[in-house]
């Protein structure tokens, strides 16, 4: 066939580009959704409480992920500075992924349980307060807004569906008892969702406000969350090489 | 020539080309300045001003938006709907239809960006409009080629022209890229979450960022270079066969890059390694779509000492053949363990999109303008006063970055002689000070260039006011008194 037949049919080079252009994107990625080994068997990783969902909801907001990564690579540099590389299981739970291109601050995969909630809420209300060269913009409205979760459980029906597994029924409730243990089961309960988030809240009092639920209080619980569902000790080095 | 311009504007629909136009410089003026602030946030964290609105985080987001979708999208509506109906020999078909998607896309856009503003997102790069804005995009994206296909269909011309094979890829790629990479579960009007999670969602969101570089400011552009080149320097394509055989390679090869924007992440390694092997053998047709341009102009070489408009365009060529040399280097596992994550990455792209998308488009609207408007532009010497501050301003950007980029990431992995790491984060930060403030008088040596094409555009749009005004009344006069007095009689 000469290249002049596609030329002078516009309804043959419509068809010819199609094809031509979904090759690769058909190669890369729906596999990605068949291989078992993409995403790693792993101990540990639970869906987000509805008050560190809310949070990350915050930390889509924002923009955090313009300028911080959640993704650590395989180097010794990053596993010094971060801690293990990130597994593909420690994401499998969120909805968009956050890895992020750009680190104009630290990579944030592992930031949780690394300084104080104190520490956090200083440094997003004012970060040249803790520290003086940081280029980071002031946050100060987090503290000041009270968190709006009247529609939580309509957030954690929409991730449901997406495939999370947040619990709308006692057949769910039951295998995620199964799964995570009654404890985080029962935060995973939709229809208990906004009673969940006071009682998160008013456990660990992020924000330092114990008489408020604020903005702060709901990023600063997904900060803390951030890299510690799975234990590494448990695993022997080199485990997860064989699914990379 | 007036009479030729005349002539061409009753049997072609100029109107709506003009009307993309004049947005395209518009969205450029407001999104490069949007990304001059961005980039003097992060020289001087005190200008995010404690505004939520316009903090370094939703400003990035509008800038990235306005420039790529306003600006850049505009100009190739604009640059399409021309170039299809001179080179089909046709007239723009529905207009009804393609007057919506001038008005749909504007709207979109302009919308897109306050929504950012006001913490609306979802926070996937190049893709942060929320599901309604993407419905309306899908509608709007529709319509156009209905009217770019319907339009070809009605050529008085058995060939299709090579430039409208990559428009024509670029509207049906970029239409499938928004479908699959926006696929979402709406919360509320405000919010969404995308159907997938984690290493799939990174995958499909890369499939898409990498293509809207392919497609929307790769491709599209190219097919925008191969009427203006031709046609400014007055000579043929330098060679068909070249243009059939980059357009297929660079077409197919382009689907497969996008891993390489997340090497070393936890997507398994067979895919990372696919998209650097494509990326290096994409170099192949970005090269030869380079190649066919900057020869289109062998044998008139005299061209770029005398013509302004030629110097942008085959300087928008040097960017795009410099860059699409980068891309491939940086697509590298070894290399982009480097520069991953650092400056250097924005520098790249910068020097793809100031150096090839912006300078290529600023060549056809010099080319554009003074056809539209049937008159000469006001003032050669200002071509080229914009053409040295955007070159001037391009430079120091890419440099900047490359300094900054580099930097960091060999501080990054810089240990001592104990093995421990030798710098801390925030001691990067501190090093990325000085670059970030060159950056920034790059940037706005751009800008000032942009603004010196608005002036140079607004006083031959008068111009052409004041001539069309002269012309009518000597008309009148030459009509004598048998023309009735406007509002007198009748």
């Amino acid at each position: 066939m000469r290249h002049e037949h596609i030329e002078i049919n516009s309804g043959l080079l419509i068809l010819f580009i199609i094809m031509v252009v979904s090759i690769g994107g058909l190669v890369e990625i729906v596999p990605l959704f068949y291989i078992n080994e993409t995403v790693e068997k792993v101990e540990g990783v639970r869906p987000y409480t509805p008050l560190e969902q809310a949070g990350r909801d915050i930390y889509q907001r924002e923009g955090c992920y313009l300028c911080h990564s959640q993704m650590i690579r395989p180097f010794r540099d990053e596993w010094l500075r971060y801690g293990h590389y990130s597994l593909a299981a420690e994401s499998k739970y969120d909805h968009p992924f956050q890895w992020g291109s750009k680190r104009t601050g630290p990579d944030l995969a592992r930031i949780g349980n690394k300084y104080s909630n104190q520490w956090h809420v200083q440094h997003l209300v004012a970060p040249r307060s803790v520290v003086p060269e940081s280029i980071m913009p002031n946050y100060p409205w987090l503290l000041e807004n009270d968190l709006d979760y009247e529609n939580i459980e309509a957030h954690l029906r929409a991730l449901r569906l997406a495939g999370v597994p947040y619990s709308s029924n006692a057949a769910e409730y039951e295998r995620n008892i199964a799964n995570y243990g009654e404890e985080v089961a029962g935060m995973l309960d939709i229809d208990l969702a906004r009673q969940n988030i006071e009682i998160q809240a008013r456990q660990f009092d992020y924000d330092g406000l114990p008489e408020r639920i604020t903005e702060m209080e709901a990023l600063v619980a997904y900060l803390q969350s951030l890299g510690t569902m799975v234990d590494f000790t448990q695993y022997e080095e080199g485990h997860f090489v064989e699914f990379r | 020539m007036a009479q030729t311009a005349a002539l061409s504007s009753e049997q072609y629909n100029y109107d709506i080309v003009r009307k993309f136009t004049i947005m395209s410089v518009i969205w450029a003026v407001v999104g490069m300045s949007a990304g001059l602030w961005a980039a003097l946030q992060l020289a001087y964290p005190a200008l995010n001003l404690d505004i939520p609105y316009v903090t370094f985080g939703r400003l990035r987001p509008v800038h990235t938006t306005l420039v790529i979708f306003g600006f850049g999208g505009s100009a190739l509506f604009a640059t399409s709907y021309y170039i299809v109906q001179r080179t089909c020999q046709a007239r723009l078909a529905f207009p009804w239809l393609a007057e919506f998607t001038f008005w749909g896309w504007t709207a979109g856009v302009g919308l897109g960006a306050l929504s950012y503003m006001a913490g609306m997102t979802q926070s996937r790069e190049y893709a942060e409009f929320e599901w309604p804005l993407d419905i309306a995009i899908t509608v709007v994206w529709v319509a156009y080629a209905l009217v770019f296909i319907e339009t070809l269909r009605r050529r008085s011309q058995p060939h299709i022209y090579v430039a409208n094979w990559f428009y024509l890829a670029f509207i049906l790629v970029t239409a499938i890229l928004h479908i699959f990479n926006n696929l979402a579960i709406p919360v509320s009007l405000t919010k969404s979450y995308s159907l997938f999670s984690g290493v799939q969602d990174g995958m499909v969101q890369w499939w898409y960022g990498h293509n809207a570089v392919g497609f929307f400011l790769t491709a599209a552009f190219l097919g925008m270079m191969y009427y203006f080149v031709p046609k400014q320097a007055g000579r043929p394509v330098y060679s068909y066969r070249l243009s059939i055989i980059h357009f297929w390679a660079l077409i197919f090869l382009y689907m497969w890059a996008g891993p390489h924007h997340l090497h070393w992440t936890a997507l398994p390694d067979w895919v990372s390694t696919l998209g650097a092997t494509f990326s290096i053998m994409l170099l192949l047709p970005s090269w030869g779509g380079m190649i066919n341009g900057i020869m289109t102009l062998s044998g008139a070489w005299d061209k770029l000492r005398t013509d302004p408009i030629m110097l942008f365009l085959i300087t928008s060529l040097s960017f795009y053949g410099m860059s699409t040399f980068e891309g491939p280097l940086m697509a590298l596992k070894s290399v982009n363990a480097l520069s991953h994550y650092t400056d250097w990455t924005i520098g790249h792209v910068h020097s793809g999109a100031l150096g090839w998308v912006a300078l290529v488009s600023f060549g056809a609207f010099y080319h554009l303008v003074p056809r539209l408007y049937g008159t000469r532009i006001h003032s050669i010497k200002l071509i080229y006063v914009h053409f040295w501050l955007a070159s001037i301003g391009i430079v120091l950007y890419i440099t900047a970055m490359w300094v900054a980029g580099i930097g960091q990431g060999l501080m990054l992995r810089g240990f001592d002689e104990y093995g421990n790491l030798a710098y801390t984060f925030i001691e990067t930060v501190e090093f990325l000070h000085t670059p970030y403030v060159w950056r920034a008088i790059g940037g706005a040596f751009f800008v000032s260039g942009v603004l010196v094409m608005v002036y140079n555009f607004i006083m031959t749009i008068l111009a052409s006011r004041r001539e069309e005004a002269a012309l009518q009344a000597k008309l009148a006069a030459k009509m004598g008194g048998s023309q009735p007095v406007p509002g007198a009689g009748d």
